[in-house]
């Protein structure tokens, strides 16, 4: 019976796995033996062993667009951590009617597409005419050049960021919801302040959630492609422009295959990010040790 | 049972039928049911439908499907790579030279004597772009001419003088408008770092040698050329403000710098003037040469070609398809339906500079009448340069790009910046040159 029901459950599975075989695990492979290649798609493929990580060890624009990605990562994950979850504060005290429409308001901005948030961070942070400037303008301070300094380049992209932090706050907000009442009035009935009682009971109850976020939103910064490549990189009125400010890894892995077509070196910059991110993530999951609880746990 | 049977054998007829006929399917010998593929053309305007129509008339029975949106790398090395490359492709002549390298594009030579097509008649500069070891390997479609332009409500009577470099920066501070620090004006915009080898010509050098094969960005009058273009920008507020104000422009509205005067002048591809005429009528500009220090005219000139892929199953039908597409008939009668459409659409048409000698005779003679801009730009077009096709194109063009923008950044000096852009270059070159 037990046997049965296994072979049920790969039944159900088996889209899942199929399509990881043949969408995730085989061109991962795939470009794996591309990474020991010198393959431009167009001609054929001449093995090169390990000449395209030597190659990226000493390429002066990996280490400037790694610099620039773990410098985005390290500035947007927190940005985006700490914004978020005062949204989700605030979203947890209102009333309910309220909650679901700023819900609502929060979210909607994480289905635009990337592209359309690229053109966006052109237009609100224009230094002479964009909305951000103009709103600084009313508190009497005097905007930088957003998109064009290289010095505010990246902390423009991080605010930008948080156009999209909805689906961030929806996480917390669940996780607030579920944080035990009783455990809050027993603080509350021993003297705690509020700020004690968020750092004493709310967050240990919500660190699940915060360290998933962690996880998620720092994979995902050190990816960032799309609305960069978009205002720097992408329309003929950019292009010419690139800041190496805004030289981010991925952006130069796709200039690399596709624009250069160095597909074997780019498939080696790939895996080089892939083991980055593995390392992160290991760091991360084993910090967490310290300060994630689980329910049951 | 005799129903199902009859819609077996229908079904295995239409297979039969379908399976002979279908795109890539090998054709009768008149090329009935043979369909070509295509990558990066649209049939977005009369100037191309008309165009398509003739070119899909010649190759009947045959016939060819737009594909639609601009030529995309990714897709392109998707196809080729597939072992299922289109029958015909659509780029821009600078990319061509990277593809050729590669054998990735038939050469010409074969399509031209069996077409019988007169290379002459393509301008000489379009010509030599599409050019790689001596073969040519695209037709040449468009020619975009880089002109001056300059707003006369704003620039006066006085206008500009390019061949002055003195003059020029002193006329470019003198139309700039900085009003409590913030840029109101930009006096004259030098379009760096998209139009270097223009201002490198201009100075008396070139990127690159003649052959493609010898990068020469590290030669001092490029740096003389970028220490001055960066100084024009500095000396109108710096790259930040100038950018970002640039930024704001309307550029292809009513609004636009030239109606608005927030520009004096600036270097421009001649699509420009239909854009102004068509946006803004009433706002004067002159148009006038870019010239060099030696008062010659400079005129770099870019466009687009037709490439029949390597390996594309229809080679003969894809050579008669192009041969007709950038034919000076074809453009004739394409310039013609645009004058028809515009005319009765009540709104103005400049023209249309083909890359095709003839074609360009025919058209600004009998079916527009240029005025003042466009009989610049025509003779300006006779003087035209272009780069020559490089199997590292994209490296070269990133290279130098790059070095500008270091520059504009104020992370490096020109020379230095354009020291290391040579080392970069020669390097891409000499990799995507070796054994050719």
């Amino acid at each position: 019976m037990a046997r049965r029901d296994t072979w049920a459950a790969y039944g159900f599975l088996s889209p899942w796995i199929i399509g990881f075989l043949v969408f995730l695990a085989g061109p991962m492979v795939a470009s794996l033996v591309l990474s020991f290649t010198d393959y431009d798609a167009l001609t054929g493929t001449e093995f090169v062993g390990a000449d395209n990580y030597r190659t990226l060890l000493g390429d002066p624009r990996v280490r400037t667009s790694l610099g620039n990605t773990l410098l985005y990562t390290a500035l947007h994950v927190p940005v985006t951590m700490v914004v978020s979850l005062a949204l989700a504060l605030l979203l947890h005290r209102a009333g309910r009617r309220s909650a679901g429409f700023f819900r609502t308001v929060f979210y909607l901005p994480t289905v635009t597409p990337k592209v359309a948030v690229g053109v966006l961070f052109l237009l609100l942070f224009n230094g002479q005419s964009g909305l951000v400037n103009r709103t600084l303008g009313l508190v009497g301070l005097d905007g930088p050049d957003w998109t064009v300094d290289p010095s505010w380049i990246k902390p423009g992209l991080v605010l930008m960021g948080a156009w999209s932090l909805g689906s961030t706050v929806i996480i917390y907000l669940a996780a607030l919801q579920d944080v035990p009442r009783d455990l809050h009035e027993a603080a509350q009935m021993d003297g705690a302040s509020a700020w004690r009682r968020f750092r004493a009971v709310t967050v240990p109850a919500i660190s699940g959630a915060l360290f998933f976020t962690l996880i998620i939103n720092t994979i995902s910064s050190l990816q960032t492609f799309d609305e960069v490549y978009t205002a720097f990189y992408g329309s003929a009125n950019q292009q010419t422009y690139g800041s190496d400010a805004a030289l981010f890894y991925v952006v130069y892995l796709f200039q690399q295959a596709f624009q250069f077509l160095h597909i074997g070196y780019a498939s080696a910059l790939a895996w080089l990010l892939f083991l980055i991110i593995m390392v992160v993530t290991l760091v991360q999951v084993r910090l967490s040790r310290r300060f994630v609880h689980y329910g049951g746990g | 049972m005799t129903t199902v049977n009859r819609c077996v054998r229908l079904g295995l007829v239409a297979l039969l039928v379908t399976g002979c006929g279908g795109v890539g399917g090998a054709g009768g010998g008149d090329g009935a049911g043979v369909t070509l593929t295509m990558m990066g053309f649209g049939t977005g305007d009369e100037i191309a439908r008309t165009r398509f129509d003739a070119a899909n008339a010649r190759i009947a029975p045959a016939t060819a499907t737009a594909a639609e949106g601009s030529f995309d790398a990714q897709q392109f090395l998707s196809a080729v790579a597939s072992g299922q490359p289109p029958d015909l492709v659509y780029m821009e002549r600078r990319l061509l030279g990277t593809y050729a390298s590669k054998g990735a594009l038939m050469p010409l030579g074969d399509c031209v004597a069996r077409e019988g097509i007169d290379v002459a008649a393509f301008r000489p500069a379009a010509v030599a772009e599409a050019t790689l070891r001596g073969q040519l390997y695209g037709l040449p479609d468009f020619y975009n001419n880089r002109v001056l332009m300059i707003n006369d409500a704003v620039a006066g009577e006085a206008g500009l003088a390019t061949d002055d470099w003195d003059a020029l920066a002193a006329s470019a501070e003198r139309l700039t408008v900085i009003e409590a620090g913030k840029l109101r004006r930009i006096g004259f915009d030098p379009k760096i770092p998209e139009f270097l080898p223009m201002w490198a010509r201009a100075n008396g050098a070139e990127l690159v040698s003649a052959d493609g094969r010898t990068a020469q960005l590290d030669d001092p009058k490029v740096a003389e050329a970028l220490e001055f273009t960066v100084g024009l920008i500095r000396a109108q507020g710096g790259w930040a403000a100038f950018k970002s104000f640039r930024d704001t422009f309307d550029f292809f509205g009513a609004r636009n710098q030239f109606a608005g005067g927030q520009l004096g002048a600036f270097l421009m591809e001649d699509f420009y003037l239909n854009v102004l005429a068509e946006n803004s009528p009433g706002t004067a500009v002159t148009v006038a040469p870019f010239r060099g220090r030696d008062g010659k005219p400079v005129d770099w000139i870019t466009g687009n070609a037709w490439a029949i892929p390597a390996g594309g199953a229809h080679q003969e039908q894809a050579c008669r398809w192009i041969a007709t597409m950038t034919a000076s008939d074809t453009w004739i009668a394409a310039a013609r339906a645009r004058a028809a459409a515009r005319a009765a659409a009540g709104k103005p048409y400049a023209g249309t500079f083909t890359g095709n000698v003839r074609a360009d005779e025919v058209i600004f003679r009998d079916v527009v009448r240029p005025n003042a801009a466009v009989r610049t730009v025509l003779e300006t077009q006779e003087s035209g340069f272009s780069l020559p096709a490089m199997a590292a194109g994209e490296e070269f063009k990133a290279a130098w790009q790059n070095a500008v923008n270091r520059v504009l950044d104020g992370r490096q000096s020109p020379a230095e910046a354009l020291a290391q852009a040579q080392q970069q270059a020669q390097a891409a070159l000499d990799e995507a040159n070796r054994g050719g």
